[in-house]
């Protein structure tokens, strides 16, 4: 155990850090969700983290990465969080999908993919919910059917999230007809903008949209946007699921640098504060801590060659009450104008605390619901019966 | 940075599990609790046998001059067995304590422990009630002109009843002129600031053993017990209270493991900082949470029997219990925190309280 950057780890800090200081918008971005003007303000800042090789740190070089290990990943996060710098529009795409393709995909399909969701010509939505397949995934109806060279996608995909704007999505699909559950899926890549596709935004609770309806009526897709064998669609998702639980979806260093702007509300409104608003601050910036050394000792173990597996419900279920323990708690600190937005004249040190209490209430809900989660940690991790 | 165990580390401490498997598991624990001393002389001696009351003394006093990484997986061990022998303040507080004195009777003492084991007990003032003092030969005691070393029957031990019935409790006075003055008046607070620092990260570990086992506990019950024709952990309501407390506790984990490379090896201790001070609370009040939850947890999984005599559930609770109000307890811990918060730097780069001062980049601003 040494708890200590090396050199090469500092400078590469600094690097960051110098990086970030001259290229983060000085103004934050209009919300990605909020319209075409924001989605595409946040497409800009994707190209531009790539022209100065930041848009993925940890990938080859060949699709615009540096091949970093973790902890220069986790050191980049940190600088990234700390400058404000924009929410990335293509999450799905980067943090899920690239992954998945590094380690599923063909030869073709990693030069044809990897550099344009990098440089965020191709910005990627996920559809794999469905009105009957929510926290049962494995009840997908959506269905691709074979027709020589090409698949014919048609099915209803629900909870997209950006798929009002996105270019392009990584669908679960029955490729199998005979098959049910688990069996006979596979995970097939589709443009957005396909003849068959018809999009229906969904307004989010806070008005904005953010995901959508997706139908689609025999969308044909060459058998080359399969990912994976033919029917091993639900294993490689799962273990998509596992990266966007694990670690990539959340690094810490959000979560640290919303305990810090917790603190700075908190001595702002320090004479109005009580004791018990101290403690929760103080408990907000604990579990910040608590989950950035927890993604140390996974980012260890997983470069002394370990894996995660079950262990990324842990995590899943931690940051995300945390996330709203943190908002609660800011709103809790603001009072009566907590339900004021930013533009009331009254609004005073408002920031934006509401958006984010809305948006961490989707937390125990998105990537599988917490209660999903539970059952997880307490089949696979501790061995309890399945129900 | 690697936050990673060494495998002699993680060794070490399998060493340690196995042998408390085989001397403190629950007939054995059982044994203990109806006699007046619940310390186990036998068990002392096979836990000593194995080096481990020097693994954080100086090497050139005959220890293993390790750090607290090396003995944090054992501590979690020892509370995972509910282990009635105060072995991990002993190795882990009083010796070092010893071993920061200079004086002649300390550094013998520290000898004397270390070769024979003798049980030395530490009188101080964030741990007012003496765990053991009914099996201590020696007693080091805070008095009005510095630390005084004290033979047995140089005290006079008054046993305070407690809840744990594998832990006698004790206060413990003495006339101001007895026995051996081992630091002066002057180094006393620093002395007792660093143990005080040790007990809790260790401390704390305890307590993640501890919320382990009872996760544990109340796992292989829910596996067993059947109620409706099935096991009552095939239920959700079952799973997802033991799921909870599991969360609790691998987000403890790791700020006890961050804590423990707080001490490092060799003698003395680093400058205090205000970062250091808050991991090791932030520590002690994590791992305290999450053995209550497990321990509440594993009873109320355990139903009925749970709240019986006949199951271990109550020997866990009752030593978090214990365990979570030494070493300053919870309000001090969260003062502790609110001082660093409210005062040091913040943000993702302050996260190794070590490193804080050798960032050559400048610290982000404050509004404060």
């Amino acid at each position: 155990m040494d708890l200590h950057y090396t050199d090469e780890q500092k400078a590469f800090r600094a690097e960051v850090r110098d990086w970030m200081s001259a290229n983060v918008p000085a103004d934050p971005l209009p919300s990605f969700d909020g319209g075409r003007a924001g989605f595409e303000a946040h497409r800009d800042w994707e190209a531009r983290l790539n022209q100065g090789r930041w848009g993925m740190v940890t990938w080859p070089e060949a699709y615009g990465g540096r091949e970093l290990d973790l902890i220069r990943w986790l050191i980049f996060e940190e600088e990234y969080y700390a400058a404000g710098a924009p929410l990335r529009v293509n999450q799905n795409g980067i943090f899920l999908l690239g992954p998945t393709l590094m380690e599923y995909g063909t030869q073709e399909q990693k030069a044809r993919f990897l550099p344009p969701m990098a440089t965020g010509e191709e910005i990627w939505a996920q559809a794999w919910s469905e009105p009957q397949a929510g926290s049962d995934l494995a009840a997908v109806r959506a269905k691709a059917v074979r027709d020589g060279d090409s698949y014919l996608l048609s099915g209803h995909k629900i909870w997209s999230s950006r798929a009002v704007m996105a270019d392009w999505a990584f669908g679960l699909f029955r490729t199998d007809p005979a098959s049910e559950r688990h069996k006979g899926l596979s995970l097939i890549l589709f443009p957005l903008d396909a003849e068959g596709v018809r999009r229906q935004a969904i307004a989010q609770i806070n008005g904005e949209t953010g995901f959508a309806e997706l139908f689609l009526d025999e969308v044909r897709v060459p058998v080359g946007n399969r990912v994976g064998a033919d029917g091993e669609g639900w294993r490689i998702c799962m273990a998509t699921a596992g990266f966007e639980r694990g670690l990539m979806l959340r690094s810490p260093a959000r979560f640290q640098m919303t305990a810090r702007r917790l603190v700075e509300l908190y001595e702002a409104n320090r004479e109005t504060c009580t004791a018990a608003q101290r403690d929760a601050v103080a408990e907000a910036w604990m579990a910040a801590e608590a989950y950035a050394l927890s993604i140390y000792a996974t980012a260890s173990r997983l470069i002394a060659g370990g894996s995660i597996g079950a262990e990324a419900s842990l995590n899943k279920i931690f940051w995300s009450e945390m996330d709203i323990q943190m908002h609660e708690t800011a709103l809790a600190i603001l009072g009566a104008r907590a339900e004021l937005l930013p533009t009331a004249s009254a609004a005073g040190d408002v920031g934006r605390w509401l958006d984010g209490y809305l948006f961490s209430l989707a937390g125990p809900i998105y990537a599988g619901t917490n209660e999903i989660q539970r059952n997880i940690i307490a089949e696979r991790l501790l061995g309890l019966p399945r129900g | 940075m690697n936050f990673a165990f060494s495998e002699e580390q993680t060794m070490m401490a399998d060493v340690v599990r196995d042998l408390l498997a085989r001397e403190c598991g629950s007939a054995a624990l059982r044994s203990r609790m109806t006699t007046a001393c619940s310390f186990d002389r036998d068990r002392w001696r096979k836990l000593l046998e194995l080096g481990l009351a020097g693994v954080l003394a100086p090497e050139d006093a005959g220890g293993l001059g390790l750090g607290g990484t090396d003995f944090v997986q054992i501590a979690e061990a020892c509370g995972h067995a509910c282990l009635p022998e105060p072995l991990v303040d002993y190795a882990g507080v009083v010796l070092p304590l010893l071993a920061e004195c200079e004086s002649d009777a300390a550094r013998e003492m520290l000898a004397q422990g270390l070769e024979t084991g003798a049980p030395i007990a530490l009188a101080h003032p964030q741990t007012p009630w003496i765990v053991a003092a009914n099996a201590a030969s020696a007693f080091v005691l805070p008095g009005p002109d510095g630390l005084r070393l004290l033979a047995g029957e140089e005290v006079r031990r008054v046993q305070q009843p407690g809840i744990d019935p594998l832990r006698q409790l004790f206060t413990v006075s003495a006339e101001e002129a007895a026995g051996a003055q081992i630091a002066a008046h002057e180094a006393m607070p620093a002395l007792l600031a660093r143990a005080a620092e040790r007990g809790a990260v260790f401390t704390a570990a305890e307590l993640v053993g501890i919320a382990q086992a009872c996760v544990d506990l109340a796992v292989a019950y829910a596996g067993e017990r059947q109620q409706f024709g099935r096991a009552i952990g095939a239920n959700q309501a079952i799973k997802h209270h033991l799921a909870s407390a599991q969360v609790k506790i691998e987000f403890a984990r790791p700020v006890v493991h961050a804590a423990a490379a707080c001490i490092p090896a060799g003698p003395g201790f680093p400058p205090q900082s205000l970062e250091t001070r808050a991991r090791i609370s932030h520590a002690m009040l994590a791992a305290g949470e999450a053995a209550t939850l497990a321990a509440r947890t594993a009873l109320q999984v355990h139903g009925a029997m749970g709240y019986s005599w006949e199951v271990d559930v109550h020997l866990y609770l009752k030593r978090a219990l214990s365990l979570t109000h030494r070493w300053g307890g919870p309000e001090h811990h969260r003062q502790r925190i609110a001082e660093r918060i409210l005062t040091a730097p913040l943000g993702p780069d302050r996260l190794f309280p070590q490193v804080a001062e050798e960032i050559e980049t400048t610290p982000m601003k404050r509004t404060a």
